[in-house]
């Protein structure tokens, strides 16, 4: 498992970039922001699950982030709760 | 060059419900489509729109579709085009069912009915009581129309091409359009696509101001192709603001939240609102609470170190009232803010929403242009969505009307293609100069040296616009916006990418979004400055008065010259009386 900055091929930050652009504000400033200043601090299997965060529909993070849902699965919640700690002010 | 060429008989380019409400049409008929998106289909601004959808079902207050036309008139503050809104409003009903029965889960009454729930400037009895004529699906009706559309237009083997950008539409030389330039993100190879008929349907441009709701991806690039093809854009002038939006970054607090018992303060700790709105104060209607705000930040009574805001105070709500009435709002300003709004005042300035004007249509979407006498359609070429200009919104859009228009228009578009292809059998032959012209926009940005960046211009337009063309208009701040966005548009022969790069090249598709906004700024602030009347969403301090003399009259601008020409309001429904305008009071 790596651990640190590596990247899968010098594309992947352009293509997670672009994936982040998402059909609601809240959403690409949420994602484009992590995805540009905090991804690379995410370990191997961080990596995995925010990308697979990234195939979730818009209105399904937005009920992450701002509603009542939370996910099941722990792996991913702890991403989502990552996402929105490192991108909140003041933390 | 040789560049890869794939045909179809229509070109769809943007995967909002709009267009995916006319391919659905077209696929289902049998005809070939190929639908582009810079994004991925589910991942459009429709997702965002969570309020609802207009109908006169009558199932929570009496209704029908003629009151539902009269407050669309008068919400548009009569410069909505009749024929085009009696047209929507009596096809609502009937596509709230259809809708239903693509998938869309309507939330029901206990008695098994679609629910509906009230919005503002609905009316029953022509301007009578309030009425109940928004069907929902839950706070997530955008998100359901727009999966559903995606999953039925699979299963009609709609060709999808996913996060490819469209450049340039293909023109022949008497104008007909023959498909577009499209450039594959991925690879950022060229790719042109012709087509027998080609849709517009990328939505918005709420990426003009700096403070706005909406997602990056709303750059107006279908607005930008129609203006470098020479077509000019209809009521640019009109932009819906929201009065409160996080200062700086735009995302919505929801006008419940002032409903709730907020009020807004400047830097004083004066509730300004007393003056403005003495009796209605902080709940007074959107535009008046928006002018507000921005005179006070104008007159130096703003907040903040740059002094560029009004405060929204809720604090003294108390958590208990916050976290169960506004869950949602206490979430994102922790998160965007950093803090608890029941412990703190939210810095809000007015963010704006969404773009009445457009590509000028008639009621079956084909885009028209004015001739001698009257006007034409340009053979090979649609719009519908918030890119169009119908006109259903005229000077304002009424709540629940938007997702109302992307499905009416997008099925009527549909329709009438499927009769346009009857008749045009055959792909027209690509011309070169048209694919040059297209290929020359692409290739400029490959010139190398220093140079401004895409980012910092960017930021300079938005920044413009918000001071220059926001809320708050009069002659003198107009003139110098349209002087500085000249400037910039000047400046940008001088902008330079420094990634050169093909693969996923974003920074490029970023430039090319940068042209648009700046094509679209000039648009939208000459057409402003141009109105000497208050109407609707176009609100002048120097000319308060509705002018229905002089003004009662659509803009259209061209790129050419930045040349303005107007063309009537259609007064005439199609089989009812005319709505004579009026003072437009609630």
């Amino acid at each position: 498992m790596s651990s640190g900055t590596e990247l899968e091929n010098e594309n992947e930050l352009p293509r997670l970039r672009w994936q982040c652009r998402r059909g609601m504000l809240e959403l690409d400033a949420l994602l484009g922001d992590f995805v540009e200043h905090h991804y690379l601090q995410l370990d191997g299997h961080q990596k995995i699950i925010f990308k697979q965060v990234l195939n979730f529909p818009d209105q399904l993070l937005f009920d992450y982030f701002f509603g009542n849902a939370k996910p099941i699965d722990k792996d991913i919640s702890h991403v989502i709760e990552r996402i929105r700690y490192a991108v909140t002010p003041n933390n | 060059m040789n560049i890869a060429q794939r045909k179809f008989d229509v070109l769809v380019i943007g995967a909002g419900g709009g267009g995916l409400r006319s391919a659905l049409q077209l696929s289902q008929a049998d005809a070939k489509v190929a639908v582009v998106s810079k994004v991925f289909p589910t991942r459009s601004h429709t997702v965002a729109a969570q309020g609802g959808m207009n109908a006169a079902l009558a199932n929570v207050s009496p209704d029908n579709w003629h009151w539902h036309m009269f407050d669309t008139v008068k919400g548009s503050d009569y410069l909505g085009d009749q024929d085009a809104i009696e047209y929507m409003c009596r096809a609502a009903s009937h596509l709230v069912y259809e809708l239903e029965h693509q998938g869309v889960p309507f939330s029901r009454l206990d008695n098994g009915k679609i629910y509906q729930r009230p919005f503002g400037g609905q009316s029953q009895n022509f301007g009578g009581d309030q009425a109940a004529r928004t069907c929902a699906a839950a706070d997530r009706t955008g998100h359901a129309i727009l999966h559903s559309l995606y999953q039925q237009n699979i299963r009609a083997k709609t060709h999808f091409f996913d996060e490819f950008f469209a450049i340039d539409l293909i023109r022949a030389e008497d104008g007909m359009i023959l498909g577009a330039l499209v450039l594959e993100i991925e690879t950022g190879e060229p790719l042109i696509i012709e087509a027998k008929t080609t849709l517009l349907a990328t939505g918005g441009v709420g990426q003009l101001f700096r403070t706005n709701t909406n997602a990056h991806i709303n750059t107006g690039d279908g607005l930008g192709m129609a203006l470098r093809a020479g077509i000019p854009l209809e009521d640019m002038e009109f932009f819906q603001f929201h009065p409160t939006g996080i200062a700086g970054r735009g995302m919505l607090i929801t006008e419940g939240a002032r409903g709730e018992g907020g009020f807004l303060v400047n830097k004083d700790g004066e509730r300004f609102m007393e003056r403005y709105a003495p009796h209605a104060k902080d709940l007074a209607s959107r535009d008046v609470v928006s002018r507000a705000i921005s005179t006070e930040v104008r007159e130096g009574r703003g907040c903040g170190e740059n002094a560029d805001h009004v405060m929204l105070k809720l604090d003294h709500l108390g958590k208990e009232v916050l976290s169960k009435r506004l869950p949602g709002i206490s979430a994102m300003v922790q998160t965007f803010l950093g803090f608890d709004p029941a412990e703190q005042a939210i810095p809000v300035f007015p963010t704006a929403h969404y773009t009445m004007g457009g590509i000028p249509t008639d009621r079956y979407g084909q885009v028209v242009v004015p001739v001698e006498q009257g006007e034409e359609s340009v053979q090979g070429l649609y719009a519908v969505g918030e890119c169009a200009c119908v006109s259903v919104h005229g000077a304002n859009r009424l709540g629940g009307n938007s997702l109302l228009d992307i499905v009416v228009f997008g099925r009527a578009a549909g329709n009438h293609i499927i009769d346009y292809l009857k008749d045009n059998r055959y792909h027209r032959p690509l011309v070169s100069d048209g694919i040059d012209m297209a290929m020359q926009r692409l290739a400029r940005w490959d010139k190398k040296g220093k140079g401004e960046s895409v980012a910092k211009m960017k930021d300079e337009v938005q920044t413009t616009m918000e001071k220059y063309c926001g809320v708050f208009r009069t002659q003198d701040v107009l003139d110098e916006g349209v002087k500085k966005i000249m400037e910039l548009e000047q400046r940008m022969a001088d902008v330079r990418l420094q990634d050169h790069s093909k693969i996923f090249n974003t920074a490029r598709i970023e430039a090319l979004e940068l042209e648009n906004l700046v094509d679209l700024a000039l648009a939208t602030v000459s057409s402003a400055a141009a109105r000497t009347e208050s109407r609707g969403a176009h609100s002048r301090i120097d000319y308060p008065d509705r002018n229905d003399a002089h003004w009662l009259k659509h803009s259209l601008y061209y790129k050419e010259n930045n040349r303005i020409e107007y063309k009537p309001v259609r007064l005439k429904a199609m089989t009812v009386d005319t709505f004579p305008p009026k003072e437009r009071v609630y």
